[in-house]
């Protein structure tokens, strides 16, 4: 028995292809919010057309590629199988770019729903809807098939991914299609406000969060060739986060019509998110403990470490950012931009790429990639690139906050809203370099991966053997 | 409000979710097996993934144990448990009513002064005008221009050409209902050879050059037509907000192009109510601003 490959290839080179494309996208907005002329009157050039194109692409091309693509390796590889349903795999990864293209044409073309992260129209939405089913019937497929006992803690997360994503796409999208191109919501006022960010938190917790959770559960131990640390951690951080993050959505509209005890409870159970967060930062950060030595060979183990940081840095942040008082500061302004970008990028982005670095060597039977040293560059590009991004945005985003409630005795605002646009604006420019260096790093691992996966034929690997433990303790 | 079965459902999912995390970390203590702490649980996945049975950090309990302490504390406190109203009693209405209760009464010792004025007075106050200023650049500098001068579509203030009225009392209607100005699209009426004369008799109006036979057969059509807003001799009616056409000031362009599109589609211009958001405090001193703009 041999593993399946080829559909993790695919997916693999299509991470890197729509991380530059929908970096790209990110790179012009950010230029046009430094110099809007920059829209050229197109149209389909705006901001607001090219914004749902640049978040539906790192999200859901960029980082769905990613994990589809990784699960896919990760499932054969941790149940000792090769992949249920082969044929239904190909339809995942060609239903999925299909659905990448749908996006790519119709955001410009300004079709939207309107609503943040679920702007496609209906008819992408069932055919999102198809192939998830599908993904989960060769996912869930593959688990059932397993020859070994016990489900490694990587599909568990996984499997958490799937299944909620499933559940958030299709309720926050029930609409009533009017036209093929045009659709409205069934939910209205504050309940379609309310289901809106129910699904906005939750695309953050379990795509942005459990997908890459799983990531690095698999990818990090294999990389650092040591035990993951804790297996008890990983099952208390796993529960307590899957049943806690379905709660955070209200602190996406305090202060709004929402009820206050929704607002409350949406404040509270965040808080309680930051001890189950952070049980996947320790549980990846000590899995590296005992080869530390090894962050100074191996570029790979840098992007890891640096992307557990991030992600436990995010995940103060967000908690903190959901207490009424600080939200009542920070919300609306770019400090969110900034928050949302050290989760993506400093998060997400870091270990999907160190994850990338490390698989792709592997599916052609080699240790490291063709340029250890292009991975090396690649890692300090993109990290500064975080490190000017994120601290521009905070900067803007508290002084935004307190030039926005700054009043005088007269009633009137201190700063009128166009002054408080052009003190941020040297930010922007920041912002747009910090944006521009982690793109660079992006066209230097498309070089690399085409080195590294076009050097010859990839050969095919032997299921490992059946594995059957006695229960553990 | 919610009924009595939404509101138990809420308190006990709550209380529910937040005890079970409890009950996790205390379950996870209880299966503590020294044995296979440091040597793992004894799996291997492929081939070399395996994993230790580390207790959970101490810190790390703590701070989960403090974050479901203080939710309990909070939700006594505060509304979240369904209709509970939490002992504070705090709500977000009250909150916000309280602190523009107390910015009315801060405000009150700066515009007392102010109400016995006219508005020519307020129009040579100091203060008056850098508060009419201020207000200026909060509420209507998003469409007007910070200088007031306005752009294609919004009244330039600063010129004394008035759409609805330059008066004191005039733009205080203005401020404190707002306008809607209508201009019906007449492409149907004039008949497709009547657009260009029309467009030519309406640029002779100002002093543009213009075709003269078509601005003769367009000038019968106006004084038939188009007389009934803009007046006989085109100099317009602030009544209903219609320009005067005469004087070279244009709100949509002087373009040829322009005027054509304004008879073919019409034009709606729309001046927001600011009686609901502005006192009347606020829009007096706004009124000898915007006075103050034409004048200087």
């Amino acid at each position: 028995m041999t593993y399946n490959d080829k559909v993790v290839r695919q997916f693999v080179v299509m991470t890197v292809i729509w991380g530059i494309v929908g970096m790209l996208v990110g790179v012009i907005i950010a230029a046009q919010l430094w110099l809007p002329v920059l829209n050229f009157d197109i149209p389909w050039l705006t901001y607001s057309r090219l914004r749902p194109l640049h978040t539906n692409a790192v999200i859901f091309a960029f980082g769905g590629s990613a994990l589809i693509g990784t699960s896919f390796y990760v499932v054969q590889r941790t149940c000792h199988v090769r992949l249920f349903a082969g044929g239904l795999a190909s339809f995942v990864f060609w239903g999925w770019q299909l659905v990448i293209l749908a996006a790519a044409i119709s955001l410009p073309l300004g079709w939207t729903q309107g609503k943040e992260y679920a702007e496609l129209e209906w008819p992408i939405d069932i055919l999102i809807t198809v192939v998830w089913v599908a993904y989960a019937v060769v996912f869930f497929g593959t688990i059932i098939k397993r020859r070994v006992s016990h489900i490694y803690v990587a599909n568990w997360f996984y499997a958490a991914f799937i299944i909620t994503i499933a559940l958030l796409h299709i309720v926050n999208n029930l609409s009533l299609p009017v036209t093929m191109t045009k659709s409205y919501e069934i939910y209205t006022g504050s309940v379609d406000a309310m289901v809106q960010w129910w699904y906005g938190h939750n695309a953050v917790g379990f795509f942005l969060t459990a997908g890459f959770l799983a990531m690095m559960y698999y990818f990090v131990p294999k990389q650092a060739e040591g035990p993951v640390y804790s297996y008890r951690l990983s099952i208390v951080h796993f529960w307590a986060l899957i049943a806690i993050y379905m709660w955070a959505g209200p602190h996406h509209l305090h202060y709004t019509a929402l009820p206050d005890w929704v607002q409350s409870l949406g404040m509270v159970f965040s808080l309680i998110l930051l001890a189950p967060s952070w049980g996947g930062m320790i549980n990846g950060v000590m899995t590296l403990s005992g080869h530390w030595h090894k962050l100074r060979t191996d570029p790979v183990l840098k992007f890891m470490i640096v992307a557990l940081s991030f992600y436990g840095m995010s995940t103060f942040e967000g908690p903190m950012m959901s207490i009424k008082t600080v939200n009542a500061l920070s919300h609306y302004t770019d400090w969110t931009i900034g928050h949302v970008h050290s989760g993506a990028l400093g998060w997400v982005a870091m270990m999907t790429i160190g994850s990338l670095y490390s698989l792709m060597p592997r599916l052609m039977g080699n240790k490291v990639m063709y340029s250890v040293k292009a991975v090396d560059a690649h890692f300090w590009i993109a990290t500064i690139g975080i490190v000017l991004y994120i601290a521009s945005m905070w900067i803007a985003g508290v002084m935004q906050g307190l030039m926005w409630r700054a009043f005088n005795d007269d009633g009137t605002l201190t700063y009128t809203f166009i002054e408080t646009i052009a003190a941020t604006k040297p930010y922007y420019a920041i912002r747009l370099l910090g944006g521009l260096l982690f793109l660079a790093g992006m066209f230097i691992m498309a070089w690399n991966t085409l080195k590294t996966l076009g050097a010859g034929k990839a050969p095919e690997f032997k299921a490992a053997e059946p594995a059957i433990w006695g229960e553990h303790a | 409000m919610l009924n009595s079965f939404w509101n138990w459902w809420v308190v006990i999912i709550s209380v529910g979710s937040i005890l079970a995390c409890w009950w996790l970390l205390h379950w996870t203590k209880g299966v503590s097996d020294e044995s296979n702490e440091k040597s793992g649980t004894g799996h291997v996945w492929d081939e070399d993934i395996r994993e230790l049975n580390t207790p959970l950090p101490r810190w790390w309990l703590y701070l989960f144990n403090i974050t479901i302490v203080f939710a309990f504390v909070y939700l006594a406190i505060f509304p979240g448990l369904g209709n509970f109203k939490g002992f504070l009693g705090w709500t977000q209405i009250e909150q916000y009513d309280a602190e523009m209760a107390s910015a009315t009464a801060a405000q009150e010792s700066v515009y007392a002064r102010f109400r016995d004025m006219d508005p020519s007075a307020l129009m040579a106050d100091q203060e008056a005008r850098e508060i009419g200023g201020r207000l200026f650049g909060n509420n209507c500098a998003m469409c007007h221009g910070s200088d007031g001068r306005g752009a294609k579509g919004f009244p330039n203030l600063a010129d004394n050409d008035w759409q609805w009225g330059g008066s004191y009392e005039q733009i205080m209607f203005t401020l404190q209902h707002g306008r809607i100005a209508a201009m019906p699209p007449f492409a149907a009426v004039v008949g497709e050879e009547g657009v260009p004369e029309v467009v030519a008799y309406v640029q002779t109006l100002s002093g543009q050059k213009a075709d003269a036979e078509l601005a003769a057969a367009g000038k019968a059509r106006f004084q038939m037509i188009c007389m009934a807003c803009h007046g006989m001799d085109g100099t317009g009616n602030q009544a209903l907000g219609a320009p005067n056409l005469t004087d070279d000031i244009w709100l949509y362009g002087s373009d040829p192009s322009d005027i054509e599109y304004a008879i073919r589609n019409g034009r709606n211009g729309k001046m927001p109510v600011f009686g609901n958001t502005l006192s009347e405090d606020h829009r007096r001193l706004l009124a000898a601003y915007v006075m103050g703009l034409s004048d200087s």
